[in-house]
């Protein structure tokens, strides 16, 4: 397989990784206007609960999902109870989350160690896959699959479901939904848990390839920062688009241009602040 | 009463150096002195223009390479601060003009964005940053023939520095400028109403800013003789938000008192515990949640609070003001 083609479906594979991370960092951001700087945090803490479960014997799948649901619940904490006192302060909320992802990357550091800590691939998709003559990894292909799932549903969720008009009323214009009978704040918390479980689980899911370790928080911020930028905060097509986009440009920017690879990956995102500042299918300017 | 209290403060800051004992605590108020400057400039966007900026590090830091790099082709040190501090200029009023597509919460994610390309290039552009390495350099500077090399010269010397920037924060802040900025942050509406240019009134105070971070990096540089991708990562971007919200944002002492809390605090809490940035987490957590004010009016409300707890007579005296705050 060439050296191109390795590229690309690392490029999709991370691509995948990035939307679980930022369908929920851009619904939060969308409906709840919180820059939530804890999401990297998520993602690696769901990644080190996880390492724990299946330590004690949980098989790889279990532990993503309880891993993931372990990050929701701790993300409805910190909703209710510190979120919750800070509606409208902007600041206020960058500085408690960027706090709280200082807080909990020490005490992952306490209870993990500094270690890389690696997440076996399930047993059912190590090795390769043969399609069109060549051989795929097959892990990164389910990674792919459940990303395009997920998208799926989420999507049926937000166009098709009660509780997704609730959102998407939330989101355009949460007075008006709260004026019309809609518990805005009973939604939030329902977001707020929905995209921690989608941050942990990705983490999972992304140990047997990233591994995990110190600064993975500070690592996937980034990332979730320039997909919810470049694609527009609120829009579930803007998040897809958006890693993609971000998957392939930092899989070839680190190939092409080793020593830049953070220039390649952020100049697109300037670039569209510059020209369309609202994301490319976003409808309202972050 | 205040010019008897600026008195006493100049008296002791010029002093400093005579009567704590030690290198280590005179390294450790230069330390505050430089960190009061990148505070203040730091504040003259979060606090007077009400622009969140995380992103400030790398200004910091920008001018602290570029310096390191300057100073290793073998130029004299006025080309070093000359240089740096150009360079600097130039990539305040690019981070502005990029940043300030953004208000509220675009302009803090931007910042972020900004700040992290620069830890990123200083991570890994290795054959000019040195990467995790950072860059070493030799000798501080000896200006009018002083040599800075010893702590207390060089204590003196930031001291120096220190009070042009104060002097220069205090005129700004005095300024019809520092008020249109006041403004563009309380009704930038009918700043834009009244003909006043929003858009260059921020950009003009992002430069001013970014101008004194990189004056501070400049310091930073100079004491450490070292700079590594850790002076311009997101931590340091906080920590230096941290300083500035704890004193009060928006004031000409808040800065000052933050920083000289967050370096004493952060020294102490490294020689008992490891954890610096969960105690740094946690203060972020508890000051927002608790004293949304700052630090310093936050204790002083929560003493207030808790000695009308205990003594309710007491208590609406305390809260009177007394002959000496006239």
């Amino acid at each position: 397989m060439s050296l191109w083609l390795v590229l690309a479906v690392n490029s999709v594979t991370l691509g995948g990784l990035l939307f679980l991370l930022s369908a929920g960092f851009s619904l939060i951001f969308g409906l709840m206007k919180i820059p939530n700087l804890t999401h990297g945090s998520f993602f690696m803490l769901g990644a080190y609960l996880a390492t724990t479960l299946i330590a004690h014997g949980f098989d790889f799948w279990t532990a993503a999902v309880v891993g993931g649901l372990g990050v929701a619940a701790f993300g409805g904490i910190v909703e209710r109870f510190i979120l919750r006192r800070l509606p409208g302060a902007e600041l206020a909320q960058v500085l408690v989350t960027l706090g709280l992802s200082f807080m909990i990357a020490d005490v992952c550091l306490m209870v993990w160690t500094g270690d890389p800590i690696r997440i076996d691939t399930p047993p059912a998709l190590r090795g390769a896959t043969a399609f069109a003559g060549l051989a795929f990894p097959t892990y990164r292909l389910a990674i792919s699959g459940i990303a395009v799932i997920f998208a799926a549903v989420l999507w049926a969720l937000l166009d098709r479901t009660r509780l997704g008009a609730m959102i998407r009323a939330g989101v355009d214009d949460p007075a008006m939904a709260r004026v019309v009978g809609i518990r805005v704040s009973r939604l939030f918390t329902i977001v707020f848990c929905l995209g921690a479980w989608l941050a942990g689980f990705a983490g999972v899911i992304g140990g047997p390839i990233l591994s995990v370790y110190p600064g993975l928080d500070q690592e996937m911020l980034p990332l979730a920062l320039v997909v919810v930028i470049l694609g527009g905060s609120g829009s579930l097509l803007g998040s897809f688009v958006g890693s993609f986009v971000v998957g392939f440009l930092y899989n070839f920017g680190q190939a092409m241009f080793p020593e830049l690879a953070y220039v390649v990956l952020f100049l697109p995102m300037l670039i569209v602040l510059v020209v369309r500042p609202q994301g490319l299918f976003g409808r309202q300017a972050i | 009463m205040k010019r008897l209290a600026l008195v006493v403060a100049l008296a002791l800051a010029a002093t400093v150096p005579l009567w704590v004992s030690g290198t280590y605590y005179v390294n450790i108020a230069s330390q505050i002195l430089f960190y009061a400057i990148f505070a203040l400039g730091i504040n003259v966007l979060a606090g007077y223009a009400g622009l969140v900026t995380l992103g400030h590090a790398g200004l910091f830091g920008i001018a602290a390479y570029a310096g390191a790099r300057i100073m290793n082709a073998g130029a004299g040190h006025l080309a070093v601060a000359a240089g740096a501090l150009a360079v600097t200029l130039v990539a305040a009023a690019v981070f502005a003009a990029l940043a300030l597509r953004g208000t509220g919460l675009g302009f803090v994610m931007i910042t972020v964005a900004l700040g992290q390309i620069v830890w990123g290039v200083a991570y890994r552009w290795i054959s000019i940053t040195g990467g995790d390495n950072g860059i070493s350099v030799r000798g501080r500077p000896s200006p009018l023939g002083l040599s800075l090399a010893a702590p207390t010269a060089f204590y003196w010397a930031t001291l120096v520095v220190f009070l042009v920037a104060v002097v220069s924060m205090a005129i700004f802040a005095a300024s019809p400028f520092g008020a249109s900025v006041c403004g563009t942050r309380d009704q930038p509406r009918r700043m834009n109403a009244l003909g006043y240019h929003v858009w260059m009134i921020r950009f003009l105070a992002f430069v001013f800013s970014g101008f004194w971070s990189g004056v501070a990096g400049l310091l930073f540089l100079y004491y450490n003789q070292f700079v590594s991708p850790q002076a311009v990562a997101l931590t340091a971007s906080a920590e230096a938000l941290l300083m500035v919200i704890s004193g009060g944002t928006g004031t000409l002492l808040g800065p000052i008192a933050g920083a000289a809390l967050v370096v004493i605090m952060k020294n102490v809490a490294s020689a008992y515990i490891e954890r610096w940035n969960f105690v740094l987490g946690a203060i972020f957590v508890v000051i927002v949640v608790f004293m949304p004010e700052g630090l310093v009016p936050g204790t002083a409300r929560l003493g207030r609070w808790a000695l009308a707890a205990v003594h309710p007579r007491a208590a609406p005296r305390l809260g009177a003001p007394g002959p000496e705050d006239a």
